[in-house]
C-alpha cells in the first residue's frame, strides 16, 4: 500500500518493533503482575525474587498447585472457548435468531458460552484431572503454586459481593440516566446553531475542568441535613440523602453530563441533518423525527458514550467514598479501605485479589468494545 | 429548531447541571465565609476517686458541647469573613517564610505544600505524556497491520484500569522489597527505600500518570497519523528530506490541533491529581490540592468535618482552574465569533 519512496530499511523496522514490544511489556506488566500475585500465598506474593512469585514454592509447599497436565488441559479449554466464540458463535447467532433481533440472540449465545465455560473449567476439568494426574507420573506432579483461597476470602468472608452489588446499582443507574438525559441534550445541541447552545457547551466545558472535591464540598452539608430541609415538602419520612445510592447516582450523572453532551453532540453532528429534515417534511414533529429516524441510527454513538459513563461510575473513588456510608459502599473505596487498614501480608494479598476482581470486567470490556472505545476517544478529539 | 423544542430537548440536562454543579459551587462559595460549630459551655465537674479514709475529689472546669432536649449537639453558624481562607493560607507565616527565603518552612503549611506538588506534577507530566503518546503512536503506525489490533488492546489496558487500582498495582511492585525495588537494588548494589522520602514518591506518581495517560494520547495521535497527506510525505522524500525533517515539518504540524487538545485535557486532569495520593498513601510526604479538600471533608476522630476550610480550599483551587481555562476559552470565543 505504501509507496516505494516511503519504504523503511529493515534496521529501522526492527528497532521500531522492539520499542513497541517494550511498550506493550510496560503497559501490561503491572496488571499481569497483580493477577499472578493474587493466586499465591502471602510469602510468595511479596517475595523479592520474581521467579519465586511466578512459580510459588511456598504455595506449592502448602499443597496447592497445578501440574503440567493441568496447565495444558486448562489452556486447551480456554483456547477452544475463544476459538468457538470468535469463529462459530457469530454465524450460529446469525442463522438462529430472527433478523432485527440479533442482539437477543447474542445475549443468549454469550450466556450459554459463559455458563458452559465456567462449568467445564471449574467443575468437569478438576474432576477429570483428579483421576488423570496420578496416572501420568512426572507430568501429573504439581509444578506451579496456585491458590484461589484469597478470592474466596474476599468474596465470601469479607462481604465483597455486597460492594459489588452496590457498584452494580450505582453504575447501572448512572449509565441509564446519563444516556437518557444526555442523548436528548446532545441531539438538541447538535441541531441548534443558536448562541445559547454555544454558551451551554462552553459552560459545560468549564464544568468538566472542576475538581470533583469542590462539588462534594457543596453537597455534603446539604445531604447530611436533608431530612431537615426536605421535611416541609415530604413530611415526616423525608430521607437523609447522605449514604443513599440514588443521591450518588444523581451526583455522578451531573458530573458526567458535560462530557456526555459534548461527545453525543459530535456523534449527532455526523448524522446528516437531511435525514430528520426529510422526516419533518413528511409531517413529523421534532420528537417524532428523533424517535423514528434518529434513534435507529444513533446506537454506535450511544454505546460508546455509555461505555465512558460506565467507566466514570465504576472507577469513581472520591464521590462514593465521601457520600456513601459503609453499608452502601462500592468496590473501589472498599479496596482502598482494605489496603489502608490491613497490615499483615495475608491481608495485603486479599486486597490484591479484590483489585484483580474489579479489573477483570474492565479487561473484558476492552476485549469486546475495543473498536467503540477507540472511536469514542478519537470522536472527542477530532471535533473538540 | 425553535426555542421551545430546544428547551425541551436540552432542559433536563441543563437542569441537572444547574442543580448539581452550579448550585453546589454557589453554596461552596457561601460556606467558605461561615463556620458551623457546636456551642461550648463551661461546667464545673467534680470527679472523685476512692481513697483511704476519705475520697479524693477534684473539681475542674470542663468545656463541653451544649445538648438540646433530644441529647443532640446544638450547633451555630457564624459569619467569619475571610477567617477560613486565612486558616488555609496562613498568610503571615507564609510571608515570613518567603521573605526569609526558607522553602522548608513554607512547605510545612499544607496548602502551599499541596500547591507546589500539584503544579510540579502538572508541568512535568505534560511534556512526558505528549512525547510518549507521540512516540507510541508512531511505533504503532509503523507496525504491521495484523498486529496493530492486539497492540492497541494492550495499550488501552493502563488507560482503562481504575485509577486507584492502577496506582496500587504500581505500589505493590515497589513497596518494601517489591520485585522492581529488589531489581534496582541488585543493579545499583545499594539499599533503596522508595517510600521514605518525598521525591522518590513524586517520581513514582509521575511515572504512574504517564503510564496511565500516554495510551490515551497515543490513540488520538494514531488516529491523526492516518490522515497525514501521503503525497506531501513522498514529495518531501524526493526533495531529500530526512526522516527527522519529515516528522518535524509535515507530521507534527499536521497533528498540532490534536497535540493542543491532548495537552488541554491533560492539564485539566492532572491539576486534579488525587488518586495517586490515596493509592500510594503518601499523605505524610506528598499531598495535592484536591486531596487537601478531600481530607478536610473526611470526618476526623471526633466525627467533625471542617466544611468551611474545605470550601475555602476549593475556592482557592478554582482560581487555578480559571487560569487554566482562560486561554482555550478565548480561542473558542474568537472561533465562534469568526464563524458567524
Amino acid at each position: 500500500m505504501s509507496s516505494r519512496a516511503l519504504r523503511q530499511p529493515f534496521s529501522l523496522r526492527l528497532t521500531s518493533n522492539i520499542f513497541l514490544a517494550l511498550w506493550c511489556l510496560i503497559a501490561a506488566f503491572p496488571i499481569f503482575w497483580i493477577v499472578v500475585m493474587s493466586f499465591k500465598s502471602p510469602v510468595d506474593a511479596f517475595d523479592s525474587n520474581a521467579l519465586n512469585v511466578i512459580f510459588g514454592p511456598a504455595t506449592l509447599g502448602g499443597g496447592k498447585g497445578l501440574s503440567l497436565l493441568d496447565i495444558i488441559l486448562g489452556i486447551a479449554v480456554i483456547w477452544v472457548t475463544i476459538a468457538f466464540s470468535t469463529k462459530t458463535l457469530p454465524s450460529m447467532v446469525k442463522s438462529y435468531s430472527k433478523p432485527g433481533q440479533e442482539w437477543f440472540g447474542w445475549v443468549i449465545g454469550v450466556l450459554v458460552v459463559l455458563v458452559s465455560f465456567l462449568v467445564a473449567f471449574f467443575v468437569i476439568l478438576p474432576a477429570i484431572l483428579s483421576v488423570l494426574n496420578p496416572w501420568f507420573g512426572p507430568l501429573g506432579r504439581d509444578v506451579l503454586g496456585l491458590t484461589t483461597e484469597h478470592y474466596k476470602t474476599v468474596w465470601i468472608d469479607r462481604g465483597f459481593s455486597n460492594n459489588f452489588k452496590n457498584s452494580l446499582i450505582v453504575t447501572t443507574g448512572v449509565v441509564t440516566v446519563s444516556l437518557t438525559v444526555g442523548t436528548l441534550a446532545g441531539y438538541g445541541l447538535a441541531r441548534s446553531g443558536s448562541t445559547l447552545a454555544f454558551w451551554i457547551l462552553i459552560v459545560a466545558l468549564v464544568f468538566r475542568a472542576l475538581p470533583h472535591s469542590v462539588l462534594v464540598a457543596g453537597y455534603l452539608p446539604v445531604f447530611i441535613n436533608s431530612a431537615e430541609w426536605l421535611a416541609p415538602i415530604l413530611g415526616e419520612n423525608a430521607p437523609t440523602l447522605y449514604g443513599k445510592p440514588f443521591a450518588v447516582i444523581a451526583v455522578l450523572v451531573a458530573i458526567n453530563q458535560p462530557f456526555t453532551i459534548w461527545m453525543l453532540r459530535s456523534f449527532f453532528q455526523n448524522i446528516p441533518a437531511e435525514l430528520d429534515e426529510a422526516a419533518r417534511v413528511d409531517g413529523c414533529s421534532h420528537f417524532q423525527a428523533f424517535r423514528r429516524v434518529i434513534m435507529p441510527v444513533m446506537w454506535p454513538g450511544v454505546i460508546t458514550t455509555g461505555l465512558f459513563s460506565f467507566l466514570l461510575a465504576y472507577n469513581d473513588f472520591l464521590v462514593t467514598a465521601l457520600l456513601l456510608d459503609a453499608q452502601n459502599q462500592t468496590m473501589v473505596p472498599a479496596i482502598v479501605g482494605m489496603f489502608n487498614r490491613e497490615t499483615t501480608t495475608t491481608d495485603q494479598v486479599v486486597a490484591v485479589a479484590a483489585a484483580v476482581s474489579i479489573t477483570a470486567p474492565l479487561i473484558f470490556l476492552v476485549l469486546i468494545f475495543q473498536r467503540q472505545i477507540v472511536s469514542g476517544l478519537t470522536a472527542g478529539a477530532v471535533k473538540g | 429548531m425553535n426555542s421551545r423544542t430546544f428547551a425541551a430537548f436540552v432542559g433536563p440536562s441543563v437542569f441537572m447541571m444547574l442543580l448539581f454543579i452550579a448550585f453546589p459551587l454557589v453554596s461552596v462559595f457561601k460556606q467558605s465565609f461561615y463556620v458551623t460549630q457546636p456551642i461550648y459551655e463551661t461546667v464545673e465537674k467534680e470527679t472523685c476517686t476512692p481513697g483511704f479514709l476519705t475520697q479524693t475529689c477534684v473539681t475542674e472546669q470542663v468545656s463541653q458541647p451544649k445538648l438540646d432536649e433530644h441529647g443532640e449537639i446544638i450547633t451555630q453558624t457564624q459569619y467569619v469573613g475571610l477567617q477560613s481562607y486565612r486558616n488555609v493560607l496562613e498568610p503571615e507565616r507564609a510571608w515570613r517564610a518567603i521573605s526569609d527565603g526558607s522553602w522548608h518552612v513554607l512547605s510545612t503549611i499544607n496548602f502551599w505544600k499541596a500547591l507546589r506538588f500539584t503544579l510540579t506534577f502538572t508541568l512535568i507530566t505534560l511534556p512526558l505524556v505528549v512525547g510518549c503518546g507521540l512516540g507510541i503512536a508512531i511505533l504503532i503506525n509503523n507496525a504491521a497491520r495484523a498486529i496493530r489490533g492486539p497492540v492497541i488492546f494492550v495499550s488501552l489496558l493502563p488507560f482503562i484500569i481504575t485509577p486507584v487500582i492502577g496506582v496500587l498495582a504500581i505500589n505493590w511492585l515497589f513497596r518494601g522489597d517489591g520485585i522492581l525495588t529488589a531489581m534496582m537494588e541488585w543493579w545499583l548494589n545499594r539499599d533503596i527505600a522508595l517510600f521514605a522520602q518525598a521525591w522518590t514518591i513524586e517520581v513514582l506518581m509521575m511515572l504512574y500518570r504517564v503510564w496511565h495517560v500516554a495510551p490515551f494520547a497515543a490513540i488520538i495521535f494514531y488516529a491523526g497519523l492516518q490522515t497525514v497527506n501521503q503525497d506531501s510525505l513522498e514529495s518531501a522524500v524526493i526533495d531529500g528530506a530526512t526522516r527527522w525533517q519529515r516528522l518535524k515539518y509535515i507530521v507534527i504540524p499536521h497533528l498540532m490541533p490534536l497535540i493542543i487538545f491532548v495537552a488541554m485535557i491533560h492539564l485539566m486532569d492532572s491539576y486534579r491529581v488525587f488518586e495517586e495520593i490515596v493509592g500510594f498513601s503518601s499523605q505524610g510526604y506528598v499531598i495535592s490540592l484536591q486531596w487537601l479538600t478531600f481530607d478536610y471533608l473526611t470526618p476526623d476522630q471526633a466525627g467533625n468535618r471542617s466544611i468551611s476550610r474545605a470550601s475555602a480550599n476549593s475556592m482557592l483551587t478554582m482560581i487555578g482552574v480559571v487560569i487554566l481555562l482562560i486561554l482555550p476559552l478565548r480561542r473558542t470565543w474568537r472561533d465562534h465569533k469568526g464563524g458567524h
